[in-house]
This record gives C-alpha cells, structure tokens and sequence, in this order.
C-alpha cells in the first residue's frame, strides 16, 4: 500500500501544482518539495523491510483476464533508486526555488517536474516490464517537456525534439526486446523473468531481444553511439540537469542493465556489446568533456563518461563489477548534482558559464567554491571521496579480469587514460573558474548565492565525504541490500575499506591523478594560447550531423513511400478498401466455402417478389440518376427506402418498420434542404467524356456487379443454412419478467443493451451539435447566393387568386395558405400520435425513437408549410435544451440503479393501481425512454433547423428587415 | 423468398458500391443510403425470420425461436437505422460545406476531371 501511495503521490502533486498560480515561487517550491521530502521518507521508512532481502509487493488487478496487473514491487535495487529520485527530487526542488527567475512560470516547472518523478518512480517500482515501459517512456515525455521549459528558445526547442526522439525511439525498441523476452519467459511478471535466466540465454530469441532491450538502455543513458542528445539536453534549466540528465532519467538505462543483469548477463554477447559501448562511451566522454568551454556541456559530457563507467561495469560478467556499478550509480548522483547545482550558481551569479571567462571566483564566492572543488575532488576520483572507492572498485575488476591478452593489458590502460581525462576536466571545472587572477568583465558581479540556495549542495557534498570517510559505516548496508537483487541474491566478498594496501589499482590511480595534473597544465598552456579549443581528431565525428542527416532521410523516404503507396484521392481509397473486401472474402471462401445450406424455406410469395421489381428497379435509377437529376434520385432512394420498411414489416419486426419509415422521411427533408446549395450542371463538360473516364467506369462497373453479386451469393447462403444458437431465448424470456415490458426489442433498447443506447444518443447530440457548428461557419457558393430559379420565374402578369403569390416569407399566407391551415390544426393530433406510441412503446410497437421522430415531422411539417420565420416567431423550440434535458434523464436514470445499489442502468418495474385507470406497471426504463425521446426531437430538429435556416441567412439585410416588418402573432 | 431476399440485398449493395466509387459528393451519399439499406437488411436477415411472428411476448407461448423471430438482430438494425441518419445528416452538411469552401462538388475538393 505505501508503494501505490509512493507512486501516485507525486502524479497527484503534479496535478495540484498545475491549478496554483503560476508565478507562486515559494508556494509552489514548497509544496513541490513537501510532495518530494514525504515520498522520501515514506521509500527510507521501508530499508528495514528491504534491507533483510524481502521483496514488497503490491498488485492491483486491472484486467486479470488477460493477466494484465498494475505490480509496483520493490527490492533493495529499487530502493536505492526511489531514494536517489526522492531525496535529490526535495534537495533541487529548494534549489530550484532560488535559481528560477520570478518571471518563469513555474507552476508548469514545478508541474511536470513532480511529474517526472512519478515516471521515474514508476520506472524503478514496477513489477511488469510492460509497465516498466510505459513509466520509460513518460520520462521520455516529461524529459522532452522539462528540457523545453524555455520554449521560445531554438536551442530548447531542438534539444527536446532531439532527446525526445532518440530516447523515445529506444523505448520504442525496448517495448519490442521486452515483449520478445516475454514470449520466452512466457510471463511479463518481473520476478518470473529474473527466474527464468538460463531459460532467456539458452533462448534463439536472446540475440534480437537483447539487442533490443540494449537499444532502449543504451539511448537512455546516452551511451555511444546514441550519446549526442545529452549535450543538447543542457538546454534546460540547471535544476532539470541536475535531477533528470545526471542524477535520475540518464540513470534509467543503467538501471535496466542493473535490473535485468542476473537474466541478460553471462554471454559473450552481452559482453562484447555492454562494454564495448560502456569502453568507448567512457572514453570519447571524458575526452570531450577536457576540450569544452561550458561548465554545463563539460558537466553533460564527464556524465556520458560517467555512464560509460557504469554500463562497462555492468558488461563485464562479474558479479563483484555488478556491485560496483550499482556503487558508482550511487556516488555518481550524489556528485553530479551537486557539480550542476555549483554551476547553476555560478551562472546564476556570474551572468555566464564559459571557463575562459571566468576567474578567481573564490574571492567572490569561498563557499561555494570549497563545495564545487569537493564535488570535482570527488568526480576525478580523489581518495577520502566517494568516487575513489568505486573507481577503486573498478580499476581492480579490469586488473583481475581474465578474458584474453589483449583485453587483460588493454582495459587496465584505457581505465587509466579515461581516469586521467577525467583528472584533467575536473580540474577545468573546480580550479579554472575559482583560482587565479579574479575577472573583471563579468556581465553581474559575482557574490554567494542565498543560505538556502546553497544547501543542497552542501547536503550532497558532505554525503561525498561522508561516503569517502567512512564507506562501510553510511553506505555498507544499503549497497549490500541494492547489490543484492543485481547478481542474483549472492553477495560477493567484496571490501568497503579506503586503504586496500599499495596495489595495482592505487598505483593506476596515482598514476591517473599525476598524470591528470600534468596533462592539465600542458593543456592549459595550449588553450591559452588559443589552441586546442575543440577535441582534435573528432571534428568528423558529429553526432549531431549525423542524426539531422538520418532524420531528413527517414522524412523523405516515407515522403516517396507516402507517394508510392498512398492517395488522397477518395475514389481510388474507396476502390481499394471494396477490392480488398472482395478479394479476402475470396480467400477466405476457400476455407469456408460458399455453398448453399438446407433450412426450410419460406413460402414464396408473388407480392414480396414485385414489391422488389420495384425497390430495385428504384435502387438501380437511383445509381443511374444521381449525378444529373438529383431530384430523380432522391425520390427513387426514398422508394427503395419504402420498400426496405415494407420488408421489415413482412418480416415480423413492426419496431424497425417504424422507425424506418419516420427516418426515411426526416432523410429525405434533409437531402431536399441541402439540394440548393449544390452546383448545376455543367453544359461545356457534356462532350468531354474521356477514353479514360470510360475505362474508370466500367472498372467502377464490374467492382460494383462482382461486390453485389458477392453480397447476394453471401445473404443466400447464410439465408439457407441451418440458423445457429442464438442468444435470442434469454431476451425473449426475460424482457417480461425481468424488464417489465413485453415488446422485446424495446426493452432490449431501453434495458439490456440501454448503455448501447446511451452510446447512441450521445453519438446523435454529438453529431446534430457538430452539424450545427459547421453550418455556422457556412459560406455557400457564390452562384447558390440568389433565391432559386423556381422561385424567380413567375411571370409578372400571373393571373392568380393567391394572396401575395412572389413572396416566398410569406409561404404561409401565400400559394400554401391552406395546407398551413391544415398542418396547423394537425399538430395537435401529431403530438398525441407521438404520445400514443410513447407509452405504449414497451409492450406494444413503439418507443421514444419513433415517438421523437414523430415530433420531429409534425415541427417540420409546421416549418414547410408556414415558413422558418412564421414558425419561430410564433413558437419556442430550443433543441439544445431537449438535447442537454435528455441526456441527462437517460444518464440519472441509469445511475439511480447505482445509488439502490444494483449496476448501472439496472431496471426497475414499480406496480400500483390507479383509479379509473386500474393497475399499472411503470417501469424506470421509462424515464430512460423518455431521456431517448428528448434527445431525438432535440437533435434531428437542430439539424433540420440549421440547414432550413441557410436560407434565411444569405439572403441578409432585405431577408432581415422583412422580417421585422412581420407581426408578431397571426391576424 | 430467400432468393428475393437475397437478391435484393445484392442489387442494393451493387448500386450502393457503385455511386459511392463516383466523383460527385451527392452521388456519394446516395451510395451511403442504399448501402445502408442493404447492410441493415443483411443483418436483419441473419435473425430467423418468418412472417407473422414478431417478437412481442404472450402469455402461454414458449419463449423460443420457434415461435418469435429473432429480437437481437431488430434492436442492432434499429439502432443502426437511427444512427445512420446521423451520418447521412452529418456527411451532407459536410459535403455542403466543402462545396462552399472549394467550390466544387467533387469528391476531393478540387475541380478536375469529372
């Protein structure tokens, strides 16, 4: 439980920070640092539990069916992980209060900062590697985020897109080594793969998984040759280099290695590519690193070498390097960020970080020098701090490694030269800036940052020593508890004393710090001169190229691809999708062949038979007409429409034949609405039919023969074959019983499938909304702006009784004066037809569909006869309250079953006698029903209201004062 | 009646692929409607149907597929009837929008070959 709470507490911060307000420094500093302070004290209140080797394990299931589970789990590795993102989460959330500026939004900073270290946390805590990749690539995603904090800034803006890109294409691979390491193990569970080790290396599959797996790490930790985003990454604010790209994210690749070494680790495979990417990212780190100028891109590359350190520790197959990788994890964090805390101080303080320009601060800041020059003593790898002892560790594995010659001699040198490197930037970092003759042309005048800015660093540097001091006494039980779960469960003898006697290893590191030294002197000489300012022999080497060049090729191959194998052409989409349909459905006939079956057939009856000479003779000219006599087409589709309903109603299904037939006639108001706006015919495209047109359409012809035939070929055989089981008993039996109703198929609507319905009727007020804000927005085109030509023709000495027979506002009292009467007086009886079927809908044919479209047709009726304007200037119809009422009454109907404690939407019939009316059976699916009334007449009428009301619209300012001048009531 | 049944379903469905595979945005939509038809008659016929049946229970008659039709394919086409007019009434506004912004009728927004 505390671990859920670990997790989700950070996620909860992140959502709180983000509604305060947003310049709040203190406020949000603070409350961010509390979040991370308690998830701090909550992972150290577990050591005791952790540190006998137990396993805290916390599931919650999400889908179990399918073994999907939410598994945080926490062993002595994941411990010390959540106690670095914790502890040094609190100590830069304090710093970060003092280096952001009172004009940064901060809310956002702090936001996606707590975030970031709920990913993390999750990263470590999971028990699933699935999970584990999700939490890997939120990193991804906040990291991308918090490196862009200063989006205005280009160099922001392409770091983030860079790290973001590398390290979420690695996550991306590591997804697929992990699924492939889980088809092995056949468990995602992460105890059941640490089990299964010899299972996974004997594996065929071991070589793509690891490579895989190894791809997602390696990009992670900045690992060569995947190395080049860190750099670009320093782009962010100091407190996020500080936490994200040393301390915690660039950790995630080192902890993966960490975390699935006793399953990965052992083959000559694993060897060869771990440390050889870790040999020459830690060489080529701390190379690059003595030839920078920013004290941040120094910082950015010593932490490549860094990680190269590490990830060759972890490649080297000895269980006594493993701990010693996990050590160096340790004492890396604790150094780095205080290195980057120093140097976001001296920034924030001095106006600049390039080394040449700044000098002798220790006049100005002593503090924070002594802190600064510790933490680099530290990072070089000085005795009495903490990275000697795991560099120590390190020089004694390569020393005692017995691989082959080459390597046996070869390894002990280049472990010396990269620790002379690392010597030599150290110095660049800790002496250059604070000694020598103070400088004088710094954009602010440097002084010792606040108390409190300067804590954390203090905080963390005194860990350096402390750790340096007196190893086995701080650090010795939690190294023990975090090594443990790395090799297996089987500590090897290994010894936390500084002074090991004169051997092999000290004499690699005093030899390493002399040279370091001297190497710096003799490199000072030359930069002062002005030489050497770049790394010599590398200037082809540029990573960045290198990724720019790969990401303008993979833009332009799927660019050709897109060309190749796309089209935005609609016909030929919606050809290939038909094409496809039929050629699949034609394979798939081979297994399943098409044959006709023996069920009884029905009576063949002459009536249905000409019923459909009809409807498909209506359907066909429907095909034929469509392009040219639109009018034509729309009234043959109507037939075939009438003649579907007529089929349902034949067939025993009196519901659908309703509501087919309300539709059908809303359906086509709303094609001869829309008619108007669309263009005439063009007279000059008459005679410019192609050869290729030609060949188009009796493409389009035999596609359309072979797709029909294909269908009534299907229909037959399914219509013949013996009907299989069908779920249809239940319904029929228990619609009376159990939904109060006796018209199944309506208490299937409004019962058994309501959440269905409530889908539907959502889709409705979704659709009758975007329909209304796109009319909103109509322009039609120019030559559809005039009134139609049928209403212009009339000739001017028309001999007619008719009231006012040119005034189409005036319908009403115009050329439809009567049939107005008559709608009028019909209204009335509508409303109580759509009554009628209402209530009668659960027992009888009916229900709140066909009762709303009823509605619906007695308003549009209203509207074709007596004019847009008579109807609204005489009624009140506000659809998007019907819209917003019905809805709601489904939703509360549906969430009342809730709170009487049965499932959503449950159903309940009450019974009671009423006098004059006697015993009625009210069923709370009526109100659901009534919520499905109010939703259709609300929506089908916004929609025929909007389109009706284009009209209106375009004909603007005459149109308008027209209508002023109309009275308000009938005289 | 089978025969008919299925006959009708495939001169509907030829009619409907046809005049969706065409240029014109109108003609497009009409092909919606008549495909839907033979879609919506297609499920529905993969009930039992009968004539004279319809699934409205009554007292005394057993609860099966001998006496009533199918009722789960009904409510599925009853549902798609009603959400079918959504689409039709969504995709002609689009269309009508599209020839306002475009000015033209054809299928991809631009005016080349019929």
């Amino acid at each position: 439980m505390t671990l859920l709470v670990l997790l989700l507490l950070p996620f909860v911060g992140a959502l709180v920070t983000s509604v305060l307000p947003t310049r709040a420094r203190n406020l949000l500093s603070i409350f961010a640092g509390l979040v991370a302070a308690v998830a701090a004290f909550l992972v150290l209140s577990l050591f005791p539990v952790v540190r006998e080797g137990t396993v805290i394990l916390h599931a919650l299931p999400w889908v179990p069916s399918v073994g999907l589970d939410l598994v945080l789990r926490m062993d002595g590795l994941a411990w010390m992980f959540s106690v670095v993102v914790t502890v040094v989460g609190a100590l830069v959330c304090l710093y970060a209060r003092y280096y952001m500026s009172p004009d940064d939004p901060v809310a956002r900073f702090f936001s996606f900062f707590l975030a970031f270290m709920g990913a993390m946390l999750g990263v470590v805590l999971s028990g699933n590697l699935i999970q584990l990749v999700v939490f890997w690539e939120m990193t991804s995603i906040f990291s991308f985020l918090l490196i862009a904090y200063w989006h205005h800034r280009k160099d922001a803006q392409r770091g983030a897109m860079m790290a973001l890109t590398v390290t979420g294409a690695g996550g991306l691979a590591l997804l697929a080594g992990v699924i492939i390491l889980g088809q092995i193990v056949g468990s995602y569970e992460l105890d059941a793969v640490l089990s299964a080790g010899d299972a996974v290396r004997e594996d065929v599959l071991y070589p793509p998984a690891l490579v895989l797996i190894l791809i997602g790490a390696l990009t992670k930790s900045a690992q060569f040759p995947f190395h080049f985003w860190l750099p670009r990454a320093m782009a962010a604010p100091t407190p996020v280099s500080a936490y994200l790209h040393s301390a915690t994210m660039v950790k995630a690749g080192v902890f993966l290695l960490a975390r699935l070494w006793p399953v990965l680790s052992g083959t000559t495979l694993w060897f060869s590519l771990v440390s050889g990417a870790g040999l020459i990212t830690l060489l080529l780190g701390a190379y690059i690193a003595m030839f920078q100028h920013d004290l941040k891109r120094v910082l950015a590359y010593s932490t490549i070498s860094h990680l190269g350190l590490i990830t060759l520790l972890f490649g080297l197959n000895s269980k006594l390097a493993a701990v010693a990788g996990v050590f160096h994890i340790m004492n890396h964090a604790t150094f780095k960020a205080s290195l980057f805390m120093a140097a976001g101080v001296v920034d924030h303080e001095t106006g600049t970080r390039d080394i040449r320009r700044l000098n002798g601060l220790m006049r100005f800041m002593p503090r924070t020098g002594t802190l600064a020059l510790v933490a680099s003593g530290a990072m070089a790898g000085v005795p009495l701090l903490n990275g000697f002892l795991s560099k120590e560790m390190f020089f004694a594995e390569t020393v005692f490694l017995h691989v082959s010659p080459s390597i046996k001699i070869g390894l002990p040198v280049l472990a010396t030269i990269a620790a002379m490197f690392a010597v030599i930037y150290s110095l660049r970092f800790g002496y250059d800036i604070f000694f020598g003759p103070p400088s004088t042309d710094l954009p602010r005048a440097p002084e010792e940052p606040p108390r409190w800015m300067r804590a954390p660093i203090e905080f963390l540097v005194v860990a350096c020593v402390v750790v340096g001091v007196a190893p086995a006494a701080s650090i010795g039980p939690s190294l023990a508890a975090a090594a443990r779960p790395v090799v297996g469960g089987e500590l090897p003898e290994y010894s936390l004393s500084i002074w090991h006697g004169f051997n092999m290893p000290l004499i690699m590191s005093l030899v390493a710090i002399v040279g370091g030294v001297l190497g710096y002197v003799w490199l000072r000489s030359y930069q002062e001169r002005g030489l050497l300012q770049d790394p010599p022999f590398l200037r082809g080497l540029n990573g960045r190229k290198l990724f720019e060049a790969g990401l303008i090729l993979a833009t332009k191959g799927s660019r050709s691809a897109l060309r190749v194998f796309g089209t935005r052409r609609l016909q030929t989409q919606m050809f290939t999708i038909i094409a496809s349909a039929l050629v699949l459905s034609f394979f798939a006939s081979r297994d399943v062949p098409l044959v006709w079956g023996e069920r009884e057939r029905l009576a063949a009856s002459p009536a249905f038979a000409i019923l459909w000479l009809i409807g498909g003779a209506c359907a066909l000219g429907a095909a034929g007409f469509a392009k040219f006599h639109r009018l034509v087409a729309i009234t043959l589709v109507g037939g075939a429409g009438l003649v579907t309903c007529l089929t349902f109603m034949w067939f025993s299904a009196p519901d659908v034949a309703l509501t087919q037939i309300v539709v059908e006639v809303i359906t086509t108001t709303l094609f001869l609405l829309g008619l108007r706006w669309l263009p005439m015919r063009k007279e000059e495209m008459r005679d410019r039919i192609t050869l290729r047109d030609h060949a188009r359409r009796t493409r389009d012809f035999v596609l359309a023969v072979a797709a029909g035939g294909g269908l009534a070929a299907l229909s037959y055989a399914m219509l013949t074959r013996p009907a299989p089981f069908s779920i249809a008993p239940f319904f029929l039996s228990r619609a009376l019983p159990e939904g109060g109703g006796t018209n199944v198929v309506n208490v299937m609507l409004v019962d058994f499938r309501a959440f269905d319905t409530i889908g539907e009727i959502t889709v409705l007020c979704a659709v009758s909304l975007t329909v209304y804000a796109l009319l909103r927005r109509f322009r039609p085109p120019s030559e559809s702006v005039e009134s139609p030509k049928q209403q212009r023709v009339l000739p001017a000495d028309i001999v007619t009784d008719l009231v006012k027979p040119r005034t189409a506002a005036d319908a009403a009292r115009g050329y439809l004066m009567v049939p107005a009467v008559i709608t009028r007086l019909l209204l009335p009886v509508s409303l109580v037809v759509a009554m009628h079927f209402f209530l009668r809908g659960h027992n009888e044919p009916g229900g709140g569909f066909v009762a709303g479209l009823i509605v619906t047709i007695a308003m549009v009726m209203q509207y074709i006869t007596s004019g847009t304007l008579w109807v609204e200037g005489n009624t009140r119809i506000r659809p998007v309250r019907w819209l917003g009422f019905g809805l709601f009454a489904a939703v509360t109907t549906g969430l009342g079953a809730i709170f009487v404690g049965f499932p959503f939407l449950t159903s309940h019939t009450a019974h009671f006698t009423l006098p004059l009316v006697g015993e009625v059976h009210f069923p709370s699916a009526a109100f659901f029903d009534l919520g499905v009334f109010a939703v259709v007449v609300g929506s089908t009428l916004l929609i025929l209201t909007a389109l009706a009301h284009q009209s209106i619209r375009v004909h603007g300012q005459q149109r308008r004062s027209a209508a002023s001048m109309l009275p308000r009531r009938p005289e | 009646m089978e025969a008919v049944l299925a006959l009708v379903v495939g001169v509907l469905g030829g009619a409907g692929v046809w005049l969706v595979l065409r240029p014109r945005t109108f003609q497009v939509i009409m092909g919606l409607t008549l495909l839907s038809y033979a879609v919506n008659l297609f499920i529905f016929s993969m009930g039992s149907i009968f004539t004279d049946k319809p699934p409205l229970v009554k007292p005394g008659v057993p609860a099966d597929l001998e006496h009533y039709t199918d009722p789960l394919p009904q409510s599925l086409v009853l549902t798609a009837v009603v959400i079918g007019f959504a689409t039709t009434a969504l995709f002609l506004v689009v269309l009508l929008a599209a020839r306002g912004l475009n000015g033209t009728d054809h299928v991809d927004g631009t005016k080349e070959e019929q």
